[in-house]
């Protein structure tokens, strides 16, 4: 049986590291719940406000090579040139939110914190399909999600559909009520994207019940909810489709103009639905314990979900509180951030140092290997997020890429490699197997015996 | 020894370096084991960027076809790499292909013209690559097939192992994801592993099947790949294909992807997909296009040369997620629209003919006003190749593979 802390640790964190104290239990992994959220503070990330300009600057230098293109019938340099310029002060933009994220893994005092954020994230999948979208990605977690981390799942289920970045996404600025006066004037219609996904991803689940007839009156009711860079959110009842929507049963707005309260009270009920509470439960135990999850455990957290009426702490203290959690340990595999992100913390790398890499040192360092792990940070290939199941990370390509870097990367990153006779019980404590502890001892050299443990089954599982 | 016998003889020393049974390990079973069940091969390459059909496979014949297109036809006459090249009289092969003319005059090259698959209107790389990936029709909506109508394939087929089919290349490749079982591998891959070092991971990995099973194959196509009795067997094919790729440009060197896939073809793999960049010509067409048209020419032949005589046994087919706009833009480029060209090559292949209904150029006859109406859907053509390689089942094809697609007439695509 590994010990509690290793198990809090690795499993529910971003695991051990030789100047931070693992959490001693569950409690203390709540307890980094609380409070200011150590992570956003210590490490900020762009908001969509800071972001916008750049991202103005880029839509308006293109357009302008476009026009100058047209009536010049060439290239303009000059203008040429400025989008080179744009596209650079984007690439670095990039750069330093794959940096930052990291750095708030690595460097996490409230690691369960810093994880549940990006299990949110990727439940919450957005991706930006334009450069021009890619700051209000970056934005989109700590506005619509970390402030809801620890609060009730109807909270954040608003905050994330009426985020910019979904609504890009997932093409609400482009769906119209079929009868609202703009669609009717400009022969727009709806796109059931966003609500196709937020039941079937986001709350019920794709085994939920809901019809065909539910996507189409929700997908009408999301109708209003807008975007553009120049004037933000917006609520625009002259886009949404008029009149009430029967969706699971229930009938909302219909009374006047349509409101962005409506869309509100649906997306609180649909949190609360009993699918929504087995749905999310099973998806947390799945991220965090297992690929298939006991069902005592699933059917524990689905009854805290439920009769909290969402409450998310509810539902993660009774995942902690339950022995399975704690039972069959390593039954996962990292994902190669957090295996990255548990290496650097293992490895006791400074975020400081790490946010002062150049892009081309990012990219050697931490995010081309990323990719080559399988995992190209913020290029999720579609709204699902990335797979849960260990086959889909550890195969031939991604393994490799692991290995790879285990070998040759850490020397670049730390200024001074630590002994691995004394790494492994640093990175696994009493989670390394006696095998490894030998195998470390015998590398041929120090690099090597670092990337042994980086390497080996025991670091990449939880 | 012959490049097979190496190899697997690499697979066997890997596994009795750590004694693991040879039954729990996938590419043994392979290799002890019936080979693939199949000696058909078909290579799928994903054209990323929306590759301008109207400029591959110009329709000179079309009376409307000169007058969508004045400055790049301009550009082009400008140019020293000299015209298109006739094909039959009305469709005319852009000139950066000229070195596939022998595989058209043998009957190696096909293509099909205004095909699309049944993405519409929105015209994004990234909806239409979905869409053109996961096989599915228009009505499923983006996002309700998560897996790709390769491995769809695979799930249907008996037989398959973790070798029978290669994702190769660093892009992520959804053609072939899903729940059959299929090796992804980039040959831009490094690992580099002392001795010592790889004799203690595989050590650590001994007793833990998922890293074990994984490592293995890992470390011998690592190894593999830097071997020098293989580089030896490899040498014969690699000069044969740098011969043929410097027929017409003698700084080319051979395609690495295409060099991997093709030896991987060679062995058990039946099934090979991967992706070549560069088709989205907003700017000066003339000049990106024809790089990344030189770029799939090296490919196709770097294919063929790696084949050797299991080009005969090979179906290349090179899709892209829709075609460009009939008109040229204002930047001497063309931007996203709809009908396109779907290409076929190998020894398989009935080619030397341009297939497909063709819907003229007029303002009325294009779609939306703007793009190459499309007459077919590529899904089709790949049903057919699939239907006519590996004898599948028409109402399988139709229903799991391309859950409901209609194939319609066989076009006739193999031989």
């Amino acid at each position: 049986m590994t010990a509690i802390p290793t198990v809090a640790a690795i499993r529910f964190g971003y695991g051990l590291s030789p100047s931070r104290p693992a959490p001693a239990d569950a409690a203390a992994l709540l307890a980094g719940l609380t409070g200011p959220d150590q992570g956003v503070a210590a490490y900020p990330q762009e908001t969509l406000e800071q972001s916008a300009p750049l991202a103005q600057e880029y839509i308006t230098v293109r357009a302008a090579r476009r026009a100058a293109d047209k009536t010049l019938g060439g290239t303009d340099p000059v203008l040429a040139k400025a989008v080179t310029e744009v596209r650079r002060k984007l690439d670095r933009q990039m750069v330093k939110a794959a940096l930052t994220a990291l750095a708030r893994a690595a460097g996490s005092a409230q690691p369960f914190r810093e994880r549940l954020a990006r299990f949110w994230g990727d439940h919450f999948t957005v991706r930006a399909k334009n450069l021009s979208e890619q700051g209000a990605v970056n934005a989109f977690a700590d506005a619509a999600l970390r402030p809801h981390l620890a609060g009730r799942f109807g909270d954040m289920l608003v905050a994330s559909t009426t985020h910019p970045a979904m609504l890009i996404y997932l093409d609400q600025t482009t769906s119209f009520g079929p009868n609202s006066p703009f669609a009717l004037r400009h022969k727009r219609g709806l796109n059931e994207n966003l609500a196709r996904e937020v039941l079937e991803l986001h709350s019920l689940g794709v085994q939920g019940g809901y019809s065909q007839a539910d996507v189409t009156a929700f997908a009408n009711l999301l109708t209003g909810l807008s975007y553009t860079l120049e004037n933000g959110f917006q609520f625009r009842p002259a886009v949404a489709e008029p009149g009430a929507e029967v969706v699971l049963g229930k009938s909302y707005g219909g009374t006047g103009p349509a409101r962005l309260e409506d869309i509100q009270a649906a997306l609180h009920d649909i949190a609360i639905h009993p699918d929504t509470a087995r749905h999310l439960a099973r998806k947390l135990a799945v991220h965090f314990i297992a690929d298939t999850p006991d069902d005592a455990l699933v059917a524990h957290m689905t009854a805290a979900y439920a009769g909290s009426g969402g409450d998310l702490t509810a539902t993660y203290t009774a995942m902690l509180e339950h022995p399975a959690a704690w039972a069959d340990f390593g039954a996962k595999a990292k994902q190669p951030f957090d295996f990255l992100a548990s290496a650097l913390r293992a490895l006791d790398v400074d975020p400081a140092t790490m946010l002062g890499f150049t892009p081309k040192e990012a990219r050697q360092r931490l995010l081309e290997p990323m990719r080559q792990m399988g995992q190209p940070f913020a290029e999720p290939s579609g709204p699902n997020g990335w797979p849960e199941e260990a086959v889909a990370w550890i195969n031939p390509q991604g393994l490799a890429g692991r290995i790879q870097w285990a070998m040759q990367m850490p020397e670049t990153l730390a200024p001074v490699l630590p002994d691995p006779r004394g790494f492994v019980t640093v990175a696994l404590a009493d989670a390394a197997g006696a095998l490894l502890v030998r195998a470390a001892a015998g590398a041929e050299a120090v690099a090597q015996g670092v990337g042994l443990v980086l390497a080996s089954p025991e670091f990449n599982r939880r | 020894m012959d490049h097979k016998l190496v190899s697997r003889r690499f697979f066997l020393k890997s596994a009795a370096l750590i004694g693991c049974s040879a039954a729990a390990h996938p590419f043994l079973s392979s290799v002890t084991l019936a080979a693939a069940p199949w000696e058909e091969r078909l290579v799928v390459i994903i054209l990323r960027g929306a590759m301008d059909g109207l400029d591959v496979l110009q329709p000179v014949g079309d009376p409307d076809y000169a007058a969508l297109r004045p400055g790049m036809a301009a550009a082009l006459a400008a140019g020293s790499a000299g015209g298109a090249i006739n094909l039959d009289g009305f469709y005319a092969l852009h000139p950066a292909l000229a070195g596939l003319m022998p595989l058209w005059q043998a009957g190696e090259l096909g293509f099909v013209h205004a095909v699309s698959t049944p993405y519409r209107d929105k015209r994004s790389h990234f909806d239409g690559q979905d869409l053109l990936e996961a096989g599915t029709g228009f009505d499923l909506g983006p996002g309700s097939v998560r897996d790709g109508w390769l491995n769809r394939m695979l799930q249907v087929v008996p037989g398959v192992e973790g070798e029978t089919a290669f994702a190769i290349g660093r892009d992520e490749m959804k053609v072939l994801q899903g729940d059959a079982r299929f090796t992804a591998w980039s040959p831009s891959t490094r690992l580099t592993l002392s001795p010592q070092s790889r004799l203690l991971l595989e050590a650590v990995y001994h007793d833990d099947p998922l890293f074990r099973d994984a490592a293995l194959p890992a470390m011998a196509l690592a190894e593999e790949l830097a071997m020098p009795e293989d580089k030896a067997a490899m040498a014969n094919s690699q000069a044969e294909a740098m011969a043929a790729v410097q027929l017409t440009d003698p700084k080319a060197k051979p395609d690495p992807l295409a060099a991997f896939a093709a030896a991987r073809l060679s062995q058990d793999t039946r099934i090979a997909a991967f992706s070549l960049s560069g088709w989205d010509t907003h700017r000066d067409q003339a000049g990106v296009l024809g790089k990344s048209l030189s770029g799939l020419q090296n490919t196709l032949l770097t294919l063929k040369a790696g084949l050797g005589a299991d080009w005969a046994k090979t179906t290349v087919l090179a899709m892209t997620e829709f075609g460009r706009t009939a008109r040229e833009n204002g930047s001497k480029g063309t931007d996203h629209g709809t009908g396109g060209a779907m290409l076929l090559a190998g020894g398989a292949v009935r080619g030397g003919r341009v297939l497909g209904h063709w819907p003229g150029l007029s303002e009325a006859a294009l779609y939306d006003r703007r793009d190459l109406m499309p007459t077919s859907d590529v899904r089709a053509h790949a049903a057919w190749v699939m239907h006519g390689l590996f004898g599948l089942d028409r109402a399988l094809l139709e229903r799991s593979v391309f859950p409901g697609l209609d194939m319609g007439d066989d076009p006739g695509l193999l031989l």
